[in-house]
């Protein structure tokens, strides 16, 4: 091994910026951040919202979704300083602090959760898939999670778990489950 | 709500079931929620990739681009030049053992003088962004002389050496009966197995943190924590006791967590800059830093009587090890000991060989060795009952093993070993309704199946919308498989765990690795089972208590249930004979159930809390299972511990034009000796299928002369909710398995062992080709040669 004479360069966060990112109905600030950085990294490792899951980082597996003005997008894809302005919802804010939404109570019951690595972005794509339609197919269902990879369920127990929520929703409306 | 939802098989909705009044944790038996569930829900479950310590670096590795080459030169210059960059660790920096490995320690935690594989690493980085940190590595300078790369696994034995071992890692051989005689038939025939992933969802990752004694705490996603330990200190040259292992959140595991990855490189690395370190693998890393299943080339040939007798299983397997040795020793005994499958087999002769290429290493994966002979067995068996012109069930059910026969290592079953059971429900439960109407090609004596047409996203292609139904044909397939459950050959094979009860709730200690799979789940159950208390707490998996071994061949129920199931007896007895002394009663008079301690006689009946008269009790206890034997000369020995065997049928369409294959539906039966929480059983039924199922028809890792033409979720694909069926459970079949703790097995690795080579021979049902290779690509079926050609 050798080292050869050092000609210095700037480190990455040289000269970085600061902007401001509205997350969960917060204002945030990020500051001396690289700007190549994603929306994944930002919420990760510099807004201390770690739900969302690096999994592929190129928008294959769906462990990142989150809700970008209602839009579920994968956040490894998405430019972080490129949202400055538009409203962030990640898993962290899809029930009070200390409760659990429907669906997440209904993950849990139904034996949805193994190792738990792709189970928020799961949760977040179901939630998305019923509020734009309260009663799906199981091929609407099956369709709407195909972009959500789970290596330990075999989607069984996942698939149980929205039906779970459906009949959760009609009984809580009401309807017969 | 305070009800629970049930859903039927068919997916709808049907029932609300009360939940018990009261709260009362479950017991073993009855479904338990996960106590993690909530907070990966809720996504505040901590994973490796979620760590996190103030002033922290980040880590990345420099990996070899090409499969063999010489190094004749680094320049880390460059590198440490780069602003933020705080260390560039090369195989120089490493103070103690250059090596490590799980059963033989040859492959080094930085490639010296040559590298051996592609993805092999050769230098670290730490820096103080991660973005700097791969600018960093990429800037080291490596000069490399390539040298052609040895890839051909039945080469390896002739070919130089490309390691100072040799390149034969393990030659096992199993010479069983008179290997010489021959029946009324034979049939032979060569199956390959590609390479497939692991692929857990969470990749590698990591923090390690210097300690003031001058040692290192790590924080890892693993499998096992002391084996991982016992690999560290040695090659930092530090006691072992220096060196502090906690389990942080596991992504799954799968076998890729087996191993050593970047856990010396984040050790080395923290005591170099003596700040914490953090390193998280992308996936295309991942791909490359960890070990994969072997892939298998076999031969076999089976020779039966006429009315359907096995008298012979010859065969040759090689499996190719890759470049380092990881679990090869183990996985080829798996696939020779079970190279027959569960059938009687009074004569074998089985040369099982796993080599060393400049390929990938290989190690565990889900079914260990198990899984490629399956795939081969399962094939011969559909052609012996093609020449016999007998059902190919008859066959099976013909030779079935059955309790108190021989293996081909001369062992003979002392468990259970329902085959019969699990085949025949299997093959007996009804074809679901909603098939849609084709021509059924094969048999299994199920005629054609009936329903109304299909949306033609569940026709094969999907949304590519290609296939047309009437061009379509379907086949059904049925695979049996089996494997030993826990550690074989001689391995002392054991798990440590600590039961505390204090004011009425009890507090388990084990190293045991919760990667997904439930033990946690578990140990609460046991526990409240023995103790009869409903709060268990579970102290964080760490290696200031004994080993519990690895989290992998299917052994955490049977070795940690049975430290768990022990420790918190020896509770229970401290605490029985407490009240003895206290109450004057005798301890074999009194009983613990649902949090009370009763005498017989009605003169005691006080709650646990108040019985314990605020003592703490507290024991430890180390749980060895039934000691098993090496093989010997003639790979005979009784080198296993108990046997689980599974069944699989696969109804598949195939658009034999375009080569696509759609599975439409998939059911099994399977041997687990006693169910301890049907939720998790049902779950580790169905991701387990669904692996054996991406072997069949997508997954692998594809090669091209040592180099890794796919190492992303883009190229290497993964089963999705579109491309598998609804999993159908005929059987659940409890035979209390003799000497294990509750009569259970374990039930993780046979859903993947059967599943795979029953969707293959579906397949081949389905298109009439013999199909010898897995994943069976589109090629393989829309290019097949027709029999003219063949002629």
């Amino acid at each position: 091994m050798t080292i050869s004479p050092p000609q210095s360069t700037g480190s990455i966060a040289a000269g970085a910026e600061a902007y401001v990112l509205s997350v969960n109905g917060r204002t945030l600030e990020v500051a001396d951040a690289w700007l190549g950085e994603s929306l994944l990294y930002v919420l990760r490792e510099r807004l201390g919202l770690p739900g969302a899951k690096n999994a592929c980082e190129q928008g294959e597996c769906g462990s990142c979704s989150v809700l970008v003005d209602g839009v579920l997008v994968c956040s490894c894809l998405v430019l972080s300083a490129a949202v400055a302005g538009h409203e962030i919802t990640t898993i962290e804010a899809l029930a009070p602090e200390g409760a659990l939404a429907d669906v997440q109570q209904a993950f849990v019951d139904a034996g949805a959760v193994q190792c738990g690595f792709c189970t928020p972005g799961l949760v977040l794509a179901v939630d998305d898939l019923l509020r734009r339609n309260t009663d799906p197919s199981d091929l609407e269902i099956r369709e709407a999670l195909s972009g959500n990879l789970c290596r330990c369920t075999g989607y069984g127990r996942v698939l149980d778990a929205v039906q779970v929520t459906i009949a959760t929703r009609r009984v809580a409306a009401g309807e017969a489950p | 709500m305070t009800g629970a939802l049930t859903i039927t098989e068919t997916g709808e909705a049907s029932t609300i079931v009360a939940a018990p009044p009261g709260r009362r944790g479950p017991r073993v038996g009855e479904s338990a929620p996960r106590p993690d569930g909530t907070a990966k829900v809720q996504g505040q479950f901590a994973f490796g990739s979620d760590l996190f310590a103030d002033d922290m670096l980040w880590g990345h590795t420099l990996r070899s681009p090409h499969p063999s080459a010489r190094i004749v030169a680094i320049d880390i210059g460059p590198a440490l030049a780069i602003g933020g960059v705080h260390a560039v660790l090369t195989a120089d920096d490493v103070p103690g053992e250059p090596c490590y490995g799980l059963e033989v320690r040859d492959q080094p935690v930085f490639a010296r003088d040559v590298v051996r594989f592609m993805g092999e690493a050769v230098a670290v980085v730490a820096a103080d962004h991660p973005e700097t940190a791969r600018r960093a590595a990429a800037a080291i300078v490596v000069t490399y002389e390539v040298l052609d790369p040895l890839v051909d696994p039945d080469a390896a034995e002739a070919a130089p050496p490309i390691h100072p071992d040799g390149n034969v890692v393990r030659h096992l051989v199993i010479r069983h009966g008179d290997p010489t005689v021959t029946g009324d038939v034979a049939v032979e025939g060569t199956y390959e197995v590609g390479m497939q992933d692991q692929a857990p969802l969470g990749t590698e990752a990591g923090l390690a943190q210097p300690t003031e004694d001058g040692g290192v705490e790590l924080y890892i996603p693993t499998q096992s924590l002391h084996g991982d330990r016992d690999q560290i200190a040695a090659c930092l040259d530090l006691p072992v006791d220096m060196v502090r292992l906690t389990l942080a959140g596991v992504g799954g595991a799968f076998g890729a967590r087996e191993d050593v990855s970047l856990h010396i490189h984040l050790c080395l690395l923290a005591r170099h800059t003596g700040r914490p370190v953090k390193m998280v693998y992308s996936r295309e890393e991942s791909f490359f830093g960890h070990v994969h299943r072997h892939p298998a080339r076999m031969w076999f040939r089976h020779h039966a009587t006429a009315d359907g007798t096995i008298v012979k299983v010859e065969a040759r397997l090689m499996l190719d090890g890759g470049a380092y040795t990881s679990s090869s020793p183990a996985v080829i005994a798996n696939a020779s000991c079970f190279a027959a499958g569960p059938y009687r087999v009074p004569n074998a002769l089985i040369d099982g060989w796993v080599v060393r290429t400049n390929n990938p290493p290989c190690g565990a994966m889900r079914g260990f060795g198990a899984v490629q002979t399956c795939f081969a067995h399962e094939a011969q068996m559909d052609q012996l009952a093609a020449v016999l012109g007998m059902d190919p069930v008859a066959l099976r059910l013909h030779n079935a093993l059955e309790p108190g026969d021989e293996l081909l290592t001369g062992q003979i079953i002392t468990g259970t070993a329902p085959v019969a059971e699990v085949i025949r429900t299997c093959v007996e439960h009804p074809l679901p309704d909603f098939l849609v109407e084709l021509p059924a090609a094969s048999g299994l004596g199920v005629g054609a199946s009936r329903g109304a047409p299909v949306d033609p996203l569940l026709l094969p292609g999907g949304a590519g919308r290609t296939s047309e139904p009437g061009d379509l044909r379907r086949g059904i397939g049925l695979a049996v498989g089996f494997k030993n459950i826990a550690f074989s050959e001689g391995f002392d094979d054991y798990s440590t765990a600590r039961v505390r009860l204090e004011d009425g709730v009890a507090t388990v200690t084990c190293a045991c690795a919760e990667v997904g799979q439930g033990f946690v789940t578990l140990a609460q159950q046991i526990t409240r089972d023995v103790l009869g208390v409903d709060e268990v707490v579970l102290a964080p998996a760490d290696t200031s208590i004994g080993s519990a071994g690895s989290t992998s061949a299917s052994r955490q129920t049977w070795v940690s249930g049975g430290a768990v199931l022990a420790a918190a007896q020896a509770v229970r007895a401290k605490l029985l004979q407490h009240v003895e002394v206290a109450h004057g009663v005798p301890a074999v008079l009194l009983e613990l159930a649902d949090g009370r301690v009763r005498s017989v006689h009605g003169d005691v009946d006080l709650a646990v809390v108040d019985a314990a008269d605020g003592l703490v009790l507290e024991e430890t206890v180390e749980y060895h299972h039934a000691p098993t034997e090496e093989l010997d000369e003639n790979g005979q020995g009784n080198a296993h511990l108990s046997f689980a065997f599974s069944a699989h049928r696969a109804v598949v369409d195939v658009d034999p034009e375009l080569g696509l294959v759609r599975l439409v539906d998939l059911t099994t039966s399977q041997d687990v000796g006693r169910v301890m929480n049907p939720l998790q059983l049902r779950g580790q039924l169905e991701g387990g299928a669904v692996q054996g199922i991406g072997l069949a028809l997508m997954e692998e890792i594809v090669m091209d002369e040592g180099h890794v033409r796919n190492p992303s979720f883009t190229d290497y694909l993964i089963p999705t909710t579109l491309d598998v069926p609804p999993l159908r459970i005929a059987a659940i079949i409890e035979e209390a398995e003799p000497g294990a703790p509750f009569g259970a097995k374990g039930a993780g690795e046979p859903p993947t062992i059967s599943s795979g080579a029953a969707v293959a021979a579906a397949v081949r049902a389905a298109t009439g080709l013999a199909l010898t290779r897995v994943p069976i690509r589109p090629a393989d079926i829309a290019l097949a040669p027709t029999t003219a050609e063949q002629a």
